[in-house]
């Protein structure tokens, strides 16, 4: 952790409540995020318990498996929840612009830029925490290969018309979630712990209720007391007042309520099976029904509560403005949006189970190369990021005392003023450490030439001073002039290239297979 | 292993010839490499044991037999180095140098080599027999014909993904590293892709051992680095599979101060070190931040009093003692803003000249004397970063004379309190010590070399 997070954390713990971390919102917010609350059951991976999912934070659609582990109710389950989702993403296909994108031309081998869809807005999912996000990968991987009965009319189990597809979809965002400063998947955790500082441990804080607590606590009452009660207190049946965000369910309430309700389900279905004449069915179809229903509140109201806390920390980060560079940050989110709509209308195969050598490297690069860039953008659209890296050496604001024209000495000399620097932070410069300013947004460089007796540092500033003798007008900071350096690049240069997935080298086992991928095999644990 | 060269114990009796144990190794590596059949040759080289005069002289052989050479380093520095090191052994061999076009790509003291050509296109450079770059660069060459041979230096410290970027360029190739030091990492989770044989966050030499089971490894034997009191501790800490030795007998190194003991702290702990190649400089048991101000000005202390006192370095290389000056110490620490504090105390000390890094920089690295902050001093807990059986290698194994520990009481409690915890990834092998075992090695080894103090 910094030491400026270290510091906000500490003055959480004095005061009782959360500290802020940021002056501005550093996520995108979709105006109309689809909010999906999932329960998983214990025990059993992979089978989901029930769901609340929805845009209207008012109606939320309830999904609910009254037993777990009957394969058709699993079915039915991920059949709705296409129907309520695929909607949703769909809703966003059509609407594109015009944009340019380069690529290399077959004939010439040349980069050339040809015109492109870029899908105007992309759907945003939020789900509480990163449990929840992890079981978003969960459902897309179980998904995405099963078949249907249109795709294979033999397969034993088929799958509901749409239920690969959305494998496909969760499988998507299950990856691009991954990709730092990315806001197709977000959970409400990693919001509410970006923005704000509480006086718990960071292990505390994946606990929605309680972090909501520190960041909301209602009036009159500490965050700590609060977070506090949202994590032990319990009702007079001994049940969570303030249950887990899930996937995973209480214990108490599993015992306590859930197994006889479920119990409850399965008599009401055997009987129902055993029922002798027409009237006696009827009766037994109204018990099933009322036990159906029972299972239904009892998930509702382990779920209410939590998809409430995310729209409240939806409403919590909406109060924040959206930093300067999260709109480009966006904007790369709908470029992968498009591109898994493009690949999906295209009738690629799903994505692979395990990635190749070159797509995992490419990945990572690209994950790595996010993460440098959002830690600068961070930076550069809020002082108190700034200030931050400040404290840790790696930036510093300082005012120009004094500026010395000087060039370079060539047949056509070039400036390279030195700027005398004043600044109480305490940078980690070096001889020939470059630093980095922001000049109309784009970044300007110098680097660091020496100190001074009276400890100011000189600078000698490298580029963006046009072609002539003289600098360009503004180019040049003026004496007097307040300016935040940073030691780290606030651009990130394109990685180096890596092979075709079909020149794989020797040295990491040669191309991987192209051959399509087989349906996921039916195992004992799915006939119960 | 069958493969594995002689890891040089003493045999039947016969007393044990570092020069020819590890001749015989270099001539095993080289026969491999010039005549095997095998695509690729990997090299183990524990600390100091000749890495870099193998990688010249495996260089030299393959141009001598007319095979194209690419050489992969892994920074800046150690390209330069290697084309000054080439040019040293053989200076009428023409030799490329590739590098970036940011301003100063290379060290200026090539350009007095009239031999080696510098270009930032590979293009430039074709048909010379020697082509030097780092992997970085090296990814960015496309459309070449590929070299003959490679040879890929500090191949431990590459990461796999940086290897599948360069791999195409070259047909067979010499893998030459320390599987001691640092594993390379990622600044994002890689955990995804942990367990596949080619996981782009884990080591080049894992990736192409895990898809080339066959290829010939060999192991150099002799450290001629460390000197006869350190070769044990670190080979038995760090690499208790594969030993190594020191190349020198425990007289052939002295460490001696012109100036008496004052009776300090610092001044006891610098005896203890010169007597026995070890010291531990304790300070009281306390939780603190990184940059412990006790423990950094401790640390500066001790420098400042090695400076003082007039040190001079007896060894196999001199036939003189040798004054110990500021560029023959270094300070190695964990973090960066520890070296930061470090750097700003010895400066207040009137120290300059003095080098303080990371452990990450000072990998590859060789002082007279170092002076250590463990990276567990004053810490509540032990992180995998501060376990990482790498770091601590390095930190311990940079000098030929000594090397002083500085850190807080109680951190072999703060081991068994925090063993280690990291999830067990299928598919990845365990790698053996563990930064928790090799950090109570080293701990124990240290606590005979204590001294107490209290600033």
């Amino acid at each position: 952790m910094s030491l400026i997070g270290t510091l906000a954390r500490l003055e959480a713990v004095e005061s009782g409540h959360a500290q802020p971390l940021a002056t501005v919102r550093h996520r995108h917010l979709s105006d109309r995020p689809l909010v999906l609350v999932p329960l998983t059951t214990a025990g059993e991976a992979g089978a989901p318990l029930g769901a609340l999912v929805g845009t209207d934070p008012e109606r939320p659609r309830l999904l609910a498996v009254p037993q777990p582990r009957d394969r058709e109710l699993r079915f039915g389950f991920l059949a709705e929840l296409a129907d309520a989702v695929l909607p949703y993403l769909e809703g966003y296909v059509s609407e594109v612009e015009p944009a340019e994108q380069s690529a290399t031309d077959p004939e010439t081998g040349k980069k050339v830029k040809v015109e492109v869809e870029l899908c105007a807005d992309a759907p945003q999912l939020i789900v509480p925490s990163r449990a929840g996000a992890e079981y978003v990968r969960l459902l897309g991987r179980s998904m995405r290969f099963r078949r249907t009965a249109e795709q294979d009319p033999e397969t034993p189990f088929p799958a509901p018309p749409r239920v690969p597809l959305l494998g496909r979809w969760l499988t998507h965002y299950g990856e691009r979630g991954r990709v730092p400063g990315s806001a197709l998947l977000l959970t409400a955790t990693e919001l509410l712990g970006r923005h704000w500082a509480t006086g718990q441990s960071s292990l505390e804080d994946q606990h929605l209720g309680a972090l909501l607590a520190w960041v909301d606590a209602p009036a009159g009452e500490t965050g700590a007391a609060a977070a506090l009660r949202a994590e032990l207190d319990r009702d007079d049946e001994g049940q969570l007042r303030c249950p887990p965000a899930g996937p995973a369910t209480d214990p108490a309430f599993d015992n306590k309520l859930l197994a006889p309700a479920v119990e409850r389900y399965d008599r009401a279905r055997q009987l129902l099976a055993e029922a002798a004449d027409g009237e006696a069915a009827d009766r037994l179809l109204g018990e099933l029904h009322g036990a159906e229903e029972a299972v239904r509140r009892l998930l509702l109201s382990q779920l209410r509560p939590t998809w409430d806390a995310v729209w409240r920390t939806v409403g919590l980060l909406r109060e924040l403005a959206p930093g300067a560079r999260v709109a480009e940050r966006w904007t790369r989110d709908r470029w992968s949006f498009t591109g898994h709509r493009d690949r999906v209308a295209a009738g690629e195969p799903p994505q692979p189970r395990r990635d190749d050598a070159v797509t995992a490297a490419r990945k990572l690069a690209a994950r790595e190369s996010a993460q440098a860039q959002l830690e600068a953008q961070e930076a550069l659209d809020d002082p108190l990021v700034m200030a931050g890296r400040r404290l840790a050496g790696e930036a510093f604001a300082a005012q120009v005392v004094e500026v010395t024209m000087a060039w370079t000495e060539s047949k056509r000399p070039s400036p390279r003023p030195l700027l005398t620097v004043r600044t109480d932070d305490t940078p980690h410069l070096a001889e020939r450490v470059k630093v980095f300013r922001s000049l109309d947004g784009k970044p300007q460089s110098a680097e660091f030439v020496r100190y001074e007796e009276d400890g100011s540092a000189v600078l000698r500033l490298l580029d963006r001073m046009g072609r002539a003798r003289e600098p360009a007008e503004g180019s040049v900071p003026e004496k007097g002039d307040l300016i935040t350096w940073t030691l780290f690049e606030h651009e990130q240069r394109t990685g180096a290239g890596l092979p075709e997935p079909e020149d794989t080298p020797w040295t990491h086992g040669g191309p991987p297979r192209t051959d399509p991928e087989s349906p996921d095999p039916v195992t004992p644990e799915d006939l119960l | 292993m069958t493969l594995m060269s002689d890891p040089g114990r003493r045999t039947g009796g016969e007393p044990f010839d570092p020069g020819a144990a590890a001749a015989r190794a270099t001539g095993a590596i080289l026969a491999d490499t010039l005549r095997g059949e095998a695509r690729g040759v990997v090299v183990d080289s524990p600390p100091g044991a000749g890495k870099s005069t193998l990688v010249v002289r495996a260089a030299l052989e393959l141009a001598a037999a007319g095979r194209s050479l690419m050489v992969v380093a892994q920074t800046n520095a150690q390209v330069d180095d290697l084309v000054l090191r080439l040019a040293e052994k053989q200076p009428e061999l023409p030799v490329g140098r590739l590098h970036s076009s940011d301003a100063d790509p290379y060290d200026p003291a090539l350009n007095e080599l009239e031999q080696v050509r510098k270009s930032a296109k590979a293009g430039d450079l074709a048909g010379l027999p020697v082509v030097i770059s780092t992997a970085a660069k090296w990814a960015h060459v496309r459309n070449v014909d590929p070299w003959e041979h490679a040879i890929v230096d500090e191949a431990y410290q590459m990461r796999s993904d940086a290897l599948l970027a360069v791999a195409g360029l070259f047909e067979r190739a010499l893998f030459v590293g320390d599987p001691g030091q640092l594993d390379p990492f990622s600044v994002v989770g890689a955990d995804q892709w942990a367990g596949l044989s080619y996981d782009p966050s884990a080591s080049a030499v894992s990736t192409l051992l895990a898809h080339n089971p066959e290829l010939p490894q060999h192991r150099l034997p002799v450290s001629w680095r460390l000197p006869a009191s350190a070769a044990p501790l670190v080979s038995g800490a760090f690499y208790p599979y594969t030993p190594f030795r020191s190349g020198t007998g425990a007289g052939d190194r002295r460490l001696s101060f012109g100036v008496p003991s004052d009776g300090s702290g610092p001044d006891r702990v610098l005896d203890e070190a010169a007597e026995s190649g070890w010291g531990l400089l304790e300070l009281p048991a306390r939780r603190t931040p990184r940059t412990d101000p006790e423990a950094v000005r401790a640390v500066a202390l001790v420098v400042r009093r090695l400076l003082d006192r007039g040190g001079a370095a007896v060894s196999e290389r001199e036939p003189g003692p040798v004054p110990l000056t500021p560029g023959r110490i270094a300070v190695g620490t964990a973090h960066r803003d520890q070296a930061a504090a470090v750097r700003a105390a010895l400066a207040e000390l009137g120290v300059s000249g003095v080098t303080v890094d990371t452990a990450n920089r000072l990998q590859g690295r060789e002082y007279d004397v170092t002076v250590v902050l463990h990276p567990l001093s004053g810490r509540p807990d032990a992180t995998a970063f501060h376990l990482e059986t790498g770091r601590l290698c390095v930190l311990a194994s940079r000098h030929r004379h000594a090397c002083v520990v500085v850190c807080r009481a109680g951190v072999a409690e703060l081991l068994d309190e925090h063993p280690s915890t990291e999830p067990v990834q299928l598919g990845v092998t365990v790698k053996f010590p563990d930064g928790w075992e090799a950090n109570h090695t080293v701990l124990a080894h240290l606590a005979e070399h204590r001294v107490p103090w209290r600033p």
